[in-house]
């Protein structure tokens, strides 16, 4: 079976610094792979080369099977891959209900329509009502995104990633910033709307990591040092060394 | 029907004004507002609902004007039996072409790029316009006579209240389709890429079709104006596309608001009133307008139509009161402002700038006044220090009243 997701020999850098020094990686489908690594690894570098927000200088991604290095990342999008930013990236003047809607049209086939009306649109309207349903957020419908709190955009920008139906989903740092309670709300939510997808999730709370993964990748300084389930993960020496045993610091 | 009710008002506002404003100037306001509604409505699909900030919209405006004129007399001269009705298209589909084109350029980039490069396109077409004097017919312009077109249902268009007439049903049907525009996938995915041009790429869209469909668009519509123009003036000249224009559709869209679909319409009606009446009574109201400008963005980036909406929600949700007397404080001060600096700019503009040759005898309020004397100034200076002081005393009552009142709102909202 091809892999979901495959990265061969991935390499990037900026000037002459290398950042990402050859990361090969392959998540099956359905699988919910956690990249853990110490700051500066390179772990969101690794999701924009992946989702096109920039370029590989050398190396492969493939998603399905199929290469997709050189698409830009709306091309990305429409071929199933859907990713959310460590740093809240939503619209903020339009509302909850606007958000999840808008980002629901592509993959509806709705694409630039502009002789339909949207309130028309019952597909949109049912998928986003299950949306905002799912990420808990229905009170606050009306409302602009950008006056939520913290927590609620959160929630808002993973029903965004989600909306489009994409069976590969990317989260970075889906947690950071949250209190326990939050997080631990986030992590059922995340658990549930991936439910029957590919998972890759950048981040940093270790007890989110060993809840939600199946297999874990340590990537340090560039290059992934160990790819394993989550109880080797936790006896490996050189991950210890590199990095758990660094946080435990 | 809360959608429909508003429309109706308007085409019922449409229909009715020339019964009260019947004159032949209030005519050809009213026909220049219409034409104005149209451009400054174009001009928001861009600024206000997809976030590009063009310094030359007026190129769509004027090349549909002038493609229109040249169409109509190209109809006359060879006998066609087309009639006033369908330029308006001709227009459109003129602006339409034109903006695919140059949009193709400029909407890569949203930002500083995007502005800078409709300013230098607004530059070229302005100074092409000198060089292709068989198109834009050099200083003098480009005329026609509208009289000589097809009849449309017994209709000429010749008289002034039936190009009216002609200008209102095109201005309605334009604002409809705009507004419906708004309300599509395509219009919403445009709020979208306003907000956050790099989001929308990860949820599937291209950030530069979007701005290319909303830029081929709105020039559409401004063409349609330009051809409305085109039927109105019977001429189009330079000036019609020029930087002036282009900053006139900017001032009317953003003092009438770009945060609210009717916005611009509020804007255009305003700004077409100031710009015939203001210039009637003095030489200087282009300050005017520039002082309107800098208060709008300055104090209510909202606009007129924003300042309404927050009033609106106010009143209706009953704590309006709340306001009044910190608004009664208010306003003989501000309204000492203002009386003030208008005597200050009068003065000066009689004294020492444009009307200097009129000598120094002058009409200020009602009043006969000497500009070469101290009073007036005293008083003008007096009446501004005065207002001024005391706005900045009365100011933070308003805003508490202000706070009061949102508060409240809040509470009901919960």
């Amino acid at each position: 079976m091809t892999a979901a997701l495959q990265l061969v020999d991935l390499r990037k850098s900026f000037g002459a610094t290398p950042i990402i020094r050859g990361v090969s990686l392959e998540i099956a489908a359905g699988e919910r792979h956690a990249i853990i690594g110490p700051n500066g690894a390179g772990k969101s570098t690794l999701f924009h080369l992946v989702s096109g927000r920039i370029r590989p200088s050398a190396g492969e991604v493939r998603l399905h099977g199929e290469r997709i290095n050189d698409l830009r990342p709306f091309e990305i999008a429409r071929r199933g891959l859907s990713r959310s930013f460590q740093i809240t990236n939503i619209f903020p003047r339009l509302t909850v209900y606007e958000n999840l809607r808008c980002a629901t049209l592509w993959s509806l086939g709705h694409k630039y329509a502009f002789w339909k009306p949207i309130d028309r649109l019952r597909d949109a309207r049912e998928r986003t009502e299950w949306l905002m349903d799912s990420i808990g957020l229905g009170a606050r419908r009306s409302l602009q995104a950008g006056v939520l709190s913290y927590a609620e955009q959160r929630a808002l920008e993973i029903g965004v990633t989600i909306a489009g139906g994409a069976d590969v989903i990317m989260l970075d740092e889906p947690t950071s910033g949250m209190n326990n309670s939050e997080t631990e709300q986030a992590v059922a939510l995340i658990r549930k709307v991936t439910e029957g997808k590919t998972l890759v999730v950048v981040e940093h709370d270790m007890s989110v990591v060993f809840k939600l993964a199946d297999r874990i990748s340590v990537l340090v300084y560039g290059e992934i040092i160990a790819s394993d389930t989550p109880d080797r993960i936790r006896e490996n020496a050189a991950v210890r060394e590199a990095y758990l045993g660094q946080a435990s610091h | 029907m809360r959608t429909i009710a508003p429309w109706l008002a308007l085409a019922f506002a449409f229909a009715a004004a020339p019964m009260i404003f019947s004159s032949g100037s209030a005519l050809t306001t009213m026909s220049l507002m219409g034409v104005m509604i149209v451009f400054a409505l174009s001009y928001n699909m861009l600024l206000g609902q997809t976030g590009l900030l063009s310094f030359g919209h007026a190129v769509y405006y004027g090349l549909g004007g002038f493609v229109a004129i040249h169409a109509m007399n190209a109809v006359i001269n060879a006998k066609l039996g087309v009639p006033a009705i369908v330029i308006p298209l001709v227009g459109g589909l003129a602006g339409l072409g034109f903006g695919f084109l140059f949009g193709l350029v400029s909407t890569r980039r949203a930002g500083i790029v995007f502005s800078m490069i409709s300013l230098g396109l607004g530059e070229l077409v302005s100074s092409s316009s000198f060089i292709l004097r068989s198109f834009f017919g050099g200083e003098e312009g480009v005329t026609t006579n509208r009289a000589k077109l097809a009849h449309f249902l017994g209709f000429r268009f010749v008289s002034q209240i039936e190009v009216y007439y002609l200008i209102a049903f095109w201005c309605f049907v334009c604002a409809l389709a705009m507004y419906a525009l708004t309300r599509t996938p395509f219009g919403r995915m445009c709020n979208a890429v306003r907000d956050n041009p790099e989001r929308v790429e990860f949820i599937g869209y291209s950030p530069r079709m979007l701005r290319l469909i909303a830029f081929s668009f709105s020039a559409f519509f401004a063409g349609a104006a330009g051809g409305l123009a085109a039927i109105d003036f019977e001429i189009m000249n330079a000036q019609q596309l020029g930087a002036q224009q282009s900053s006139l559709v900017l001032l009317m869209a953003y003092v009438g608001g770009i945060g609210a679909f009717a916005g611009p319409i509020i804007g255009a009606i305003v700004i077409t009133f100031l710009q015939i009446s203001l210039s009637d009574v003095t030489s200087a109201w282009q300050l005017y307008f520039g002082l309107l400008f800098i208060g709008v963005v300055t104090w209510a980036p909202g606009g007129i139509a924003g300042l309404l909406a927050l009033h609106r929600q106010a009143l209706r949700q009953g704590e309006a009161w709340r306001l009044a007397p910190a608004y009664a404080m208010a306003a003989p001060a501000l309204a000492a402002c203002v009386v003030g600096a208008i005597m200050l700019i009068e003065l000066g503009n009689r004294e020492l700038a444009l009307e200097r040759s009129e000598g120094s005898a002058m009409r200020l309020f009602g009043f006969s006044v000497d500009s070469a004397s101290l009073a007036p100034w005293v008083v003008a200076i007096f009446l501004l220090g005065v207002g001024l002081a005391s706005m900045r005393r009365l100011w933070p009552g308003v805003e508490s009243a202000w706070g009061t009142v949102n508060a409240r709102l809040l509470e009901k909202a919960a």
